[in-house]
């Protein structure tokens, strides 16, 4: 795809206050790459999730982490204390001309400074309060300290991932804060939508927890209609009916994802997988097998092991690449495992130049991001500038905007408000 | 105007399957759009024949995820093949706002309804397209379903214990990411309609939406040429981090230690044992480096004990654990889910009593709510033609006689 023009953003410059840390910062990183103009509040000194590797050339910094980069990409930056009164005075300001705010404090944190949703609509009642915790703001659960590890586990995901002789496991990576944070921009458009249409704005309550159970597909159903738990670890299988197939194999250089096609439109594609194996002497007897009507309830498991080890032996020949490539000329579904290395040479988002540079001059480098992920005739997402500086935009923000003096500010800042 | 839902008056025709779009359609018309599903009798949506099916019940109304994925919409069986067929397609784009579809790339330009064509029906429309990779690029020809393709985006990679072959998310993880950035985008369209009065056709990748979710994962390797692979529990940061083995069959606790002031109340509540006060364990950095003996030692004391007291315990000491919930903690004892009705439980007409979710966000004004169960195949053929098209007995008693509507 040629590279596009210049388009305008889907949002229009709407103002957000992004009071979040990792829990939810990449809620309003998306709000920024659709329009949005939104300025990070974070406490004087800056946002303990600035700690959080990894790090540029791995140097622990809070003005070098990369997940601090990806996800605050676009966003302005201002220090704040809201704890004090000064700091509560100011947010007041700035939450009078604010389209939207969004936080992941503990449920009852801003209630309690007089800055929850109760005191901020009274100011602006068209205002939009998003709240981002494990388990939203009200219940039993709503105070329990909940990492991604717990929240994961009490989502019911945990449990259903890793092998069988292991305990369960979770994603090496914050997959809860994430899928959350997505959840929220959802729930926070809807909201968008229904003020622009009656003037009324809401607060928008998310659960961690609920947005990992989202993922589960069949899981609540067996239960719910079958009293069965029919899900447990499987490792690199997958077992559904009384059978297991294998899905991830070894390659030569790695692994692919790949299930055996029975029983199901498309599935004479095996035939030329087989022919491939056929001619390093391997599945021999697998030829002249109709895969499209063979009825998979009535092929005994042993018989499909059997399969799988002699496509396992071709796979362990051919290293990934190959085998997708192979896959994609005989139109068959397997795909890679990939890892970021993988990703970041893929063709596939090569060609649709997804892969975006960000200068960062105090570091005298452009880094790579991950770029665009929809095309659209008449919108374009937006890449922006790196993620701001501690205080940055202190002096747009408090000076240019709110008015406030160079003597305000330094008592300001003497008195660590900002 | 003052509505109960926030996106009343909305109006989408649906064309999508299978996980992803359905579920995007449901969340508009738990909020109160109108949704119109369009199937067809040789090709109904494949979530209807999944399981697990309603006990007793059969045919294209018994599954529990297509039930859950399909509430407050309606189905209309149009053959889109025929002539007649895209004309009732067209005469429901004209008086919608949204048109989604999940085919493959050139699926709706074969049928002669792609966007160009749909434009000049309603010239404001937002369409969009989602697909695995996107609708270009040389992958994009390529059939393929989540559960595989999830593999591509780096989330199985991460998933499993270093020294094994990775693990599978069992469910195609990447279905669940990027409905939420369809919503997203078309919630944004809208936007951008009400403020320049201009529709758009977006091209929405799976592929593409998904990598952000591991965008530090991504940028270690862009930036510092750093392939991260998988760490079972492990978490940098942490000490004790791991899943541990509860009294009960297949009862495990969740357990998660950010500081020495966490440490020394886990201890507490494990009642001081010796091996705690070791200087192996005394600071963040020593557990760290003690892991596997912190990890054994730590399953010897959570084994006496069910996961929910253990968690109980921590939790009211400051201590963040949690039980690894199976599905029947949560649909039927979770009491946090309960009380936000994460789980709806529905009556359908054929099928009985099923269960829908809810959104896991809550809109303090305008909750969301399913407005009807899921409809059977086909079951509002003649509601959408007769009082939504106003068409007329003659066309309508036409139309089914000749195949065109079932």
């Amino acid at each position: 795809m040629a590279k596009q023009k210049e388009k305008p953003a889907m949002l229009d410059r709407y103002r957000v206050l992004d009071l979040t840390d990792d829990r939810g910062a990449f809620c309003g990183k998306i709000m920024a790459e659709l329009g949005a103009d939104v300025v990070k509040v974070e406490r004087p000194g800056g946002d303990p999730s600035r700690n959080i590797g990894p790090f540029y050339k791995d140097i622990p910094d809070p003005e070098k982490s990369l997940s601090w980069f990806a996800f605050n990409q676009n966003k302005r930056g201002i220090t704040l204390n809201i704890e004090t009164k000064d700091g509560q005075e100011i947010f007041k300001r700035l939450a009078r001309k604010a389209d939207f705010v969004i936080e992941s404090f503990k449920p009852g944190y801003l209630d309690k400074l007089g800055l929850g949703y109760a005191a901020l609509s009274k100011i602006n009642p068209k205002i939009i309060l998003t709240s981002i915790t494990p388990f939203g703001q009200a219940g039993p659960y709503s105070t329990y300290n909940s990492p991604d590890l717990v929240t994961m586990s009490m989502a019911g995901y945990a449990l259903i991932c890793g092998d069988s002789d292991r305990p369960p496991v979770r994603f090496s990576s914050d997959q809860s804060y994430y899928q959350s944070s997505l959840q929220a921009t959802v729930g926070t458009l809807i909201a968008h939508y229904h003020r622009e249409m009656s003037g009324e704005g809401q607060h928008v309550d998310v659960s961690m927890q609920e947005s990992m159970i989202w993922t589960l597909c069949y899981a609540p159903h067996d239960w719910y209609l079958l009293h069965q738990i029919i899900h447990t670890r499987e490792g690199a299988y997958w077992k559904r009916l009384g059978v297991t197939y294998r899905l991830i194999w070894p390659c030569k250089d790695g692994y692919v994802c790949y299930r055996l096609l029975m029983a199901q439109p498309g599935a004479e594609v095996m035939n030329d997988l087989i022919a491939s194996m056929n001619k390093e002497g391997l599945g021999l007897s697998m030829k002249d097998i109709s895969w499209t009507t063979l009825s998979f309830t009535e092929v005994p498991q042993e018989q499909i092991n059997q399969w799988e080890v002699e496509i396992g032996k071709y796979f362990l020949r051919h290293t990934k690449r190959e085998l997708h490539e192979e896959a994609i000329r005989q139109r068959n579904v397997l795909q890679p495992v990939n890892d970021a290395k993988d990703l970041y040479e893929s063709p596939q988002l090569a060609s649709r130049d997804f892969w975006v540079q960000i200068r960062h001059p105090e570091l005298r480098a452009s880094l790579t991001y991950p770029g665009p992920y929809f095309r659209s005739t008449e919108t374009m997402w937006q890449k922006g500038k790196r993620a701001p500086l501690i205080g940055e935009h202190n002096d747009a923000i408090y000076g240019k905007e709110l008015g406030l003096t160079k003597e305000q500010l330094a008592i300001l800042k003497r008195e660590n408000v900002i | 105007m003052k509505s109960k839902y926030a996106l009343e008056g909305l109006k989408v025709v649906d064309f999508s399957w299978v996980f992803t779009g359905p579920i995007v359609t449901k969340y508009l018309g738990d909020h109160g759009a109108e949704v119109i599903k369009i199937e067809s009798a040789t090709r109904p949506d494949g979530t209807r024949l999944m399981t697990p099916f309603k006990p007793g019940a059969m045919g294209l109304n018994a599954s529990g995820v297509f039930a859950n994925y399909n509430s407050s919409k309606y189905s209309i069986n149009i053959n889109l093949r025929e002539p007649r067929g895209k004309e009732v397609v067209k005469k429901l784009v004209q008086r919608a706002d949204i048109v989604l579809e999940t085919f493959g790339p050139g699926v709706m330009t074969k049928l002669q309804l792609n966007y160009d064509v749909l434009k000049q029906v309603k010239q404001d429309i937002i369409m969009l397209s989602m697909t695995m990779v996107g609708q270009t690029g040389p992958h994009s020809q390529q059939p393929s379903f989540g559960q595989v393709l999830q593999a591509t985006n780096g989330f199985v990679q991460l998933l499993g214990w270093p020294d094994r072959t990775p693990s599978l998310p069992v469910a195609a993880y990447t279905d669940y990411i990027a409905p939420w950035y369809v919503l997203i985008a078309l919630m944004a369209a809208l936007d951008f309609r009400r403020r320049t009065g201009k529709g758009q056709y977006i091209d929405l990748a799976m592929l593409e939406a998904s990598v952000h979710l591991a965008a530090p994962v991504v940028m270690d390797y862009t930036v510092n040429g750093t392939i991260q692979n998988r760490m079972g529990n492990r978490n940098p940061g942490y000490a004790p981090h791991g899943v541990y083995p509860g009294k009960g069959e297949e009862r495990w606790i969740a357990i998660a230690v950010a500081s020495d002031e966490e440490w020394q109340a886990l201890c507490k509540v494990m009642g001081n044992p010796e091996w705690t006060k070791s200087p192996k364990f005394d600071t963040l950095l020593h557990r760290t480096e003690n892991q596997d003996e912190l990890d054994k030692l730590m399953g010897q004391w959570t084994k006496n004990h069910t996961p929910e007291e253990i968690m109980a315990k921590l939790q009211a000491a400051g201590v963040a654990a949690g039980v690894l919930q199976n599905a029947e903690d949560m649909v039927d004892k979770d009491p946090q889910l309960k009380l936000r009705q994460h789980f709806v439980e529905l009556d359908h007409a054929e099928m009985g009593k099923h269960l829908t979710e809810r959104p896991p966000f809550k809109l303090s004004k305008t909750p969301s709510e399913p407005q009807r169960p899921f409809p059977s195949f086909g079951e509002h053929t003649e509601y959408v033609c007769k009082e939504i098209l106003k068409m007329g007995d003659a066309e309508f008693a036409d139309l089914i006689g000749t195949g065109v509507l079932a």
